[in-house]
This record gives C-alpha cells, structure tokens and sequence, in this order.
C-alpha cells in the first residue's frame, strides 16, 4: 500500500469518478468528475492500471508527496506542474519517485486538471462510487494533511497524447421541458446573446453574465420544483442564467430555458472564467449522434497514446534509460495489456 | 375529484417526463407515484432511474440501449393501463419518527396555531394522528416533503427567512410538512422537531422513498435525546 500525502491543496481537490447515477429520485445529484473526457485520457495512457478514479483539481492543484514509486497522468485542463522542481509536461505519464514532491499549481488552459495514479484508490465505495460529493457531505475537499492510500498497480512513464483540446466556440443546447414558457423569443435570445462565464462557478454550476435586456419565463418564479437535468440552464429571479452542473440540486423552481447537451458539457465545464459562450439549440437527433461520437473517440484515444519522443540533451539521467527493449505499438491494442 | 391528463416531455438527452399536474395536487403525486412503480416494473434494458417527484413520474435510460421511440412507446403504454384520475398511491413501507413539541424544539409552534386558528396542543396531536405520505424527497438527499395536512394547516410561508433550522426540524405551511435534512435558512415555520440525524453518508439506512408514510412520534426531551444518541433513525411502523 502506498501513502500519496497532500501537502497543501487548492480549494476544490477532489478524488472524482464517474459518479453516482439512479439517485436523483431520492435528491442526490450524479457528481462526478466534471469533464469525464479526462478520466478516458487518464485511461488511455494509464490502461488497466487506472481504476477509474483521479484527483481532480479546480483551478489550482496542490502539492504531494508519496512514500513509494507510483507511475501518474496528468490530463484535463493544463496546469504547471513540477516534480522536485522540474517541470512535468501535462498529457503524459510520469514516473513519480517515492519522496519526490509533485507540485501542481495553476490551470494555464481551462478550468479542471486531473492527477491520476496507477493504482487502485483504497476509499470505500458510497452509493456505488467513490468520488467526493460535496454538496451532499460524501467526503470533502482535500486540505493539507490528509493521507489517502492507494494499492499501485503498473503502468508506463513515458507515454503521451497529442493535445486534441481546444477551447469551445459554441456550445450546443437542446429544448428543456419548460423551453415553452420563454416563447421564440426565448429561444432568438439565448441564441443571439453572447454569454461570458462568471466567476461564481463550482461544481454545482456556473452563473453566466450577459449585456442588454433578460427574459422570464410565462410561468413566473410560483413553480411547483420539478426535477432537473444535468446541464439544465435556469433563469433565475434576477434573470441570471445558470448552468447546473454535477452537484447541482436534483430538483428546482426556477423554469429552465434549455439544456446543454452532453457531448458540450466537458467543454463547457472546462471555459475558463471571462470566456465567451454562444450557444446553439440543434435537435435531440443531433445531440445524440454527438453523443455517440464522443464515447467513440473517448475509446479510440488509446490509439492515440504514443511514446514521448524527447531531445536526448533534455534527458538528464539518459544513462538510466534501458534505451532498446521490447517496442509497444500504440496502434496495435493487442500489444497493450 | 380532479381530472387528471398526464403529459410526456422528452426530458434533456436521456430522459422522458410524465407530468400529471402543471402544480402539486394529492391526487398528480398518487398518480406519480403508482406510476413510478408501474414503469419500474416493466424492467427495461437500459433504464438507470426511474423516480417520482411532487407531481411527476420520469426515466432516465441509456439512448444507445434503449431509443426515445422505444421509451416512449413503452411509457405511453403504461400510461393506458389506468385511470390517473383515480388511482390510489401504493404504500411500500410505514415509518414513525419520536419528536419533541416542547417549546424549546418548536420556536414557531405557537405563531403557526394562531394563523391556523387552533391552539398548539390540538394541532400537535391531529398531526400525531396524521399518517403522512412522502411526496417527494429533494434540496438535500434524502430529505422528505410530506403531505398533506388537513385544510386549516394551509398557511402560507413566512415572507421572511428563518435564518437557519436544525437538523430535523419539522417545517409546515401549505398543508405540508418539510423535515430538514440539513441545517438551513427557510421561509417555512418551524413546529417541532424529529429525533432525526438526516442523510448519513457513512449509514447503511434506512432511508425513506416517495409513497411511504411516516408518523410524527410525540415524546418528550429525554426521550428524544435517547433515540438521537441511538442513531436517529426513522423506524418501522405497523402499515
């Protein structure tokens, strides 16, 4: 077993998994990490030695340290990172020495970094996960101090995916049970207005500022709470637009104008604060095939995971490295287990 | 007796709604409920929920596995098979909860009786006699709205906000009863108070569900410390 300290953390670190799904009906949220696509990085480069769970980082990661050698990943959101002061590029695996100190500091593109470890994390499964909830009171934010343990499995440092990331320009939206209640010119505005995603942001969801005049819904704010979709965007009293996210409330009062789609939500979860939203209502046919094809290219980034091709001279240790041995195809999946 | 024409909206991706109120009615959570466990009966390959809420039935599934035609084929079914109007919500399981109505546990009991025109004594006892069902659970897990009450219970909220109930707190207005799950501030008066922890991460339960009904336990501050420290939890009552 192996002890991965946290020296000091930012204020939303959290060990995420894919959630908890089937419990709204009793009022807990799914949660969950909030861009998953970086969970199916993380398994991609760390294959059968991710167990499904990573340390989840908003904004700002933390500083760690481990009593024993552990082979890490660091996808999602781009942060500085450095091991016992060098620098560790984000989108690879890494080895990551007993004793060393694995500094994350701040998200330089985007909003959610993952560390994942090769290794199953040893916390007890609650409602069927392990992620921390929370709003819910299922674990907490780590803080400086905490030790969680984790039985490491093996994995290969050295391993890369080419960035494929790039920030969202639009972000797609299909009608919510009370789109109605706006009218069309609900709808023109939702499309015309040009968001910007505020600071007031976490993992229940984002509040989203905008220039010129609201809407309301026909319906008022006297609405019997009705239950709520992941992605929902409601109109608050004061005609704030806000995106419900992971943790959000299962049920609300507030009407909802339209619903992120899925395929956008990492996207979504991803813009940085002060950036740009046009969203762009496409059909439920629509929204499914991009749904598709997310879980396709989720699955076929493993093919994409390569051995990192670095500059002999930035290689200070070059003797240690066993520099011809057996060769792993990174096309060939049979070559991976 | 209500009409009741329940109405399928295609709830975001993955999801399909039945609503049978646009509002909360005894009559639209009945028909939620019972059918809730119609639908949950169907078993159907890629369901991940199917729940209720004040007024509505819902299923959530996978559209690869299961198509929305599929899914609405299937609902629609179901929704033929009764008469919504009618329908009787089904009771699963009993609950009764020991709770102190002394005035230290019920800061706005006596406010509450003045709006509803009786006094505090007989309105603690008709809500000891009350079997109240579950409507729904929501804002926090595992935390009931309950209903409903008879009709001089029908007070509105308070226009200010209670700055912050305990745990357990036994909030009513509108014929309701909202039994805090966490501490909050709320607009609803606070009555009483249940010898109840809430939602417990860590505990293995019970936990309550939308149909099942629960029993007020008046008792006194001893007793009420004693169920507390045993756990807090709701425990079986005969149906």
């Amino acid at each position: 077993m192996t002890r991965i300290k946290v020296l000091s953390a930012g204020p939303s670190v959290t060990l995420q998994d894919r959630g908890r799904n089937g419990l709204s009906a009793f009022g807990l949220s799914a949660g969950g990490a909030m861009d998953p696509m970086a969970l199916a990085e993380a398994r991609a480069l760390l294959g059968a030695g991710f167990d499904g769970c990573a340390i989840e980082m908003g904004q700002m990661g933390g500083r760690y340290t481990a009593d024993g050698d552990l082979i890490i990943a660091l996808t999602g959101a781009r942060m500085k990172a450095q091991l016992d002061g060098e620098s560790l590029a984000w989108g690879q695996t890494h080895a990551w020495p007993a004793g060393a100190e694995l500094e994350i500091g701040a998200a330089t593109e985007g909003a959610y970094g993952y560390l994942a470890v090769a290794g199953t994390w040893q916390v007890p499964e609650r409602f069927g996960a392990k992620s921390t909830h929370i709003q819910a009171g299922i674990g907490a934010p780590m803080t400086g101090g905490d030790v969680l343990e984790l039985d490491p499995t093996p994995a290969e440092a050295g391993l890369g995916l080419p960035n494929w990331r790039t920030t969202a320009t639009e972000v797609r939206v299909i009608p919510s049970v009370q789109s109605g209640w706006f009218g069309e010119e609900g709808r023109a505005w939702l499309e015309r207005t040009v968001f910007v995603k505020t600071a007031r942001a976490s993992r229940m969801g984002a509040a989203l500022s905008f220039d010129g005049q609201g809407v309301q819904s026909d319906h008022g704010l006297s609405v019997t709470s009705e239950i709520v979709s992941l992605g929902d965007i409601q109109i608050t009293g004061d005609g704030t637009p806000y995106v419900l996210m992971r943790e959000a409330q299962t049920t609300g009062g507030y009407s909802r104008i339209a619903t992120v789609i899925s395929a956008d939500l990492p996207a979504f979860a991803q813009l940085a604060v002060g950036a740009q939203i046009p969203f762009k209502f496409v059909t439920l046919e629509q929204a499914l095939a991009a749904r598709v094809a997310q879980a396709d290219f989720a699955k076929a980034l493993r093919g994409r995971v390569a051995p990192v091709v670095r500059a002999p001279e930035m290689i200070h240790d070059l003797l240690s490295y066993t520099l011809v041995s057996g060769v792993v195809s990174a096309t060939d999946p049979e070559g991976w287990e | 007796m209500t009409k009741i024409d329940p109405v399928l909206y295609p709830l975001g991706e993955d999801g399909l709604l039945v609503e049978f109120a646009p509002a909360l009615s005894m009559q639209a959570n009945a028909a939620a409920i019972a059918c809730r466990d119609a639908v949950s009966a169907l078993g159907l390959d890629g369901v991940t929920e199917v729940g209720s809420t004040l007024k509505s039935t819902f299923m959530r599934f996978d559209p690869v596995v299961l198509s929305h035609g599929r899914a609405e084929a299937a609902l629609r079914d179901v929704l033929g098979q009764e008469d919504w109007s009618k329908v009787e919500a089904p009771v699963a399981r009993a609950w009764r909860l020991p709770s102190c109505f002394d005035a230290d546990f019920a800061p706005q009991l006596e406010e509450f009786a003045g709006l509803a025109g009786r006094s505090s004594g007989d309105l603690v006892d008709e809500l000891a006699a009350t079997p109240l069902r579950v409507l729904a659970l929501g804002f926090a897990p595992g935390m009931p709205y309950l209903g409903e009450l008879p009709a001089h219970w029908n007070v509105p909220r308070q226009s200010g906000l209670t700055p912050k109930v305990p745990v357990g707190a036994i909030t009513a207005a509108i014929r309701q009863i909202v039994l805090f799950a966490v501490p909050s501030g709320t607009g609803w008066r606070q009555i009483g108070q249940a010898a109840w922890r809430g939602f417990d991460p860590d505990g293995a339960g019970p936990y309550l569900s939308a149909g099942d009904v629960l029993r007020f336990d008046p008792v006194g501050p001893e007793a009420f410390a004693d169920h507390l420290a045993a756990g807090g939890g709701v425990l079986e009552d005969r149906l």
